[in-house]
């Protein structure tokens, strides 16, 4: 049916490309492709390994001719809405198909982590949807569950926590590259001005900082789409760090849910009266 | 050299034996992750896992490394060179695709002048590398000439029926054997003749040990540099460097200075040509796109290296690529892209 709609509107010169998924080797490794010919469409594959979120690729697709017509599963349709909060993505140039989704898989077969904390079956950005009624199904889970577990460990704890995890990091930069909400033309660590960029650190410490410092720069942006840790080759649970972000955004601005309206003000750019002082810093602490 | 076999009960014993004269590196677990990490007492070894996330080539390459320093003083600037590595280490469990990918650094930085940083720690290392009893549906290593049932390293070893068989293959490999062999007991090459050809029928099945790599030729250099399909196989490419760095034979670097405050430290990185400013130069830069910047990584493994390396390719199939690019693409799909279909 995807197909069928994607071919219409192809054969209708309402949009100049498809951006789906191509069908690969096996079953799980599909890649996240443009089709711009019915011939080509035939290659077009959207089933339970579309985890990948094709938001980011419509940054760039808003600079080619014509329309492309993208596939977005409903969480994706967050990180787009952000993206248009942000001017990044040009909406007369994108037309998005909303396709219904039951969770997605890694290839072993597992649900994916981001998946296991479904934010919602509904698009938040659509010219036009494909779902059923089973895609509408949200399982219940608690996504602050394992920060909570975190922030109950002692400081040592949990620096040794991270520590730990972020010293397995390799700097290959794929959870910046993948992350809707990195899309700086050139980004801090490679620009050579900046004083910090580096590829691979001399210093352990620094190189963890740089999951540190990204984690801000995307706070209250962060849609909570989980690429980051579905990407990183070292398995680090990246997504604990936006998620404790997105957690004490919620309780000292209210609760937030980035991308869930393009038009929206962020907590952390806008200004009202009851807006947390820096004190509370102190006061969280519990010293 | 003699065949020899030890309990793998009393595995851990050997491991003792050898980090008792010098460093011993293995396939060790830290939070949930296998790499190649120094043992110790009660550390988690799993020989088990085909893959460590990263291969060994850090032993000898590690992704960060100070080259040199510069003191500077008024007008004087002193030179401090680096020490070159004296650690004697072992690095046990290499799989026959990373021990090869040793042969292909090696062409790299053995070759005149010499890197003399690599070249020490290759002098003070031990490979010990372990056939693959169990190797995955991701592997194409027969492709590249190995044989994942006769591991090339200074010694051989394999792991089956609880016992693990080990045999010295190089004057270093039989050094270290002599000093532990009083753990062993002799066997017999015929116990694992059976082993050997399971894991050759396994490989002979598996749906990439047949690429046709016939078309990668010096001589093609401009066809495949000029093929239509870099543009479709490049289009999703997000430009980080996983492929890079889990590579065992991506052996690209940086050199970078680093201001200490009273002088410059310099060192070296792993650098990717997957990144917008890899060798990036005053002009700008000379691949513009990711198109570009793609191509170059395929190009090189598949035409550039073996073109200067009487026909070497520099990938050996160890399928880390295909496991872990965040959008799954990949040196198999790029080889049948370009004209490798199976045979």
């Amino acid at each position: 049916m995807i197909k069928e709609k994607a071919a219409q509107l192809l054969r209708e010169g309402k949009v100049a490309r498809v951006l789906g998924w191509e069908a690969g080797e096996f079953a799980y490794d599909l890649t996240p492709a443009y089709f711009e010919t019915e011939e080509e469409l035939k290659n077009l594959v959207y089933n339970e390994y579309s985890g990948a979120n094709l938001s980011k690729y419509l940054i760039a697709a808003s600079k080619m001719e014509g329309v492309t017509l993208a596939l977005l599963k409903p969480c994706d349709t967050l990180s787009f809405n952000q993206l248009l909060n942000e001017h990044r993505i040009n909406r007369e140039k994108v037309y998005v198909l909303g396709v219904g989704c039951k969770g997605m898989k890694d290839q072993n077969g597992e649900l994916l982590l981001k998946c296991k904390c479904c934010k919602g079956k509904e698009f938040k950005a659509f010219d036009e949807v494909i779902d059923d009624e089973e895609c509408r199904n949200v399982p219940e889970s608690d996504r602050f569950e394992e920060v909570r577990r975190i922030e109950a460990m002692s400081a040592e704890e949990r620096f040794a926590f991270w520590r730990n995890e972020l010293s397995k990091c390799i700097r290959c930069n794929a959870c910046r590259n993948v992350c809707p909400a990195c899309s700086c033309i050139k980004c801090v660590f490679d620009n050579p001005k900046s004083g910090v960029a580096a590829k691979a650190n001399t210093d352990d410490f620094e190189e963890n900082m740089f999951h540190i410092i990204r984690a801000y720069h995307v706070a209250g942006r962060c849609t909570d789409c989980g690429e980051c840790s579905r990407v990183c080759p070292q398995g680090i649970p990246l997504h604990l760090l936006n998620r404790k972000f997105i957690k004490d955004i919620n309780e000292l601005y209210g609760e937030y849910q980035a991308g869930e309206d393009p038009e929206a003000r962020g907590p952390l750019t806008n200004y009202t009266q009851g807006d947390a002082e820096p004190s509370v810093v102190r006061e969280r602490s519990g010293e | 050299m003699m065949m020899l076999k030890l309990s793998m009960e009393r595995v851990g014993e050997l491991f003792s034996a050898i980090a008792n004269q010098q460093a011993l590196y293995l396939p060790i677990e830290s939070a949930d992750q296998v790499n190649f990490e120094k043992w110790s007492e009660g550390r988690k070894v799993r020989l088990d896992v085909l893959k460590t996330v990263k291969s060994g080539k850090d032993l000898f390459f590690p992704q960060s490394e100070n080259l040199v320093a510069f003191k500077m003083e008024g007008k004087s600037i002193e030179i401090i060179q680096q020490e070159l590595s004296q650690e004697k280490f072992v690095l046990m469990g290499v799989r026959p695709c990373d021990a090869k990918s040793f042969e292909i650094l090696d062409k790299v930085f053995l070759a005149e002048p010499q890197d003399s940083y690599y070249a020490a720690r290759r002098a003070n290392g031990t490979v010990i590398a372990m056939a693959c009893g169990n190797p995955e549906e991701t592997c194409f290593c027969k492709n590249f000439g190995i044989d994942a049932a006769d591991p090339v390293g200074d010694v051989a070893i394999w792991i089956h029926e609880g016992n693990l068989y080990w045999k010295s293959q190089t004057e270093k490999g039989e050094a270290l054997t002599q000093s532990v062999k009083s753990l062993f007991s002799e066997a017999q090459e015929a116990e694992i003749d059976a082993f050997k050809a399971g894991i050759r029928e396994k490989i002979e099945q598996l749906p990439f040990s047949h690429l046709d790599l016939s078309s990668f030729t010096p001589d093609q250099l401009n066809e495949k540099f000029n093929s239509p399909q870099w543009k479709k196989l490049s289009q999703s490419c997000l430009g980080c460097g996983s492929c890079t760095f889990v590579c065992p034979t991506c052996q690209c670097y940086d050199i970078r200075d680093y201001d200490t405050g009273h002088g410059i430290q310099r060192y070296r990185c792993w650098d990717s040509c997957m990144y917008s400013d890899f060798t990036m130069m005053a002009h700008g830069t000379n691949r513009p796109t990711q198109l570009e910047r793609f191509r170059q990584r395929f190009m090189h493994k598949l035409i550039y290296f073996p073109s200067n390396n009487d026909g070497m390719y520099s990938c050996v199939g160890c399928g880390r690529c295909v496991a872990k690019c965040p959008i799954h693409m990949n040196i198999v799909k790029v080889i049948k892209a370009l004209g490798g279909e199976s045979k």
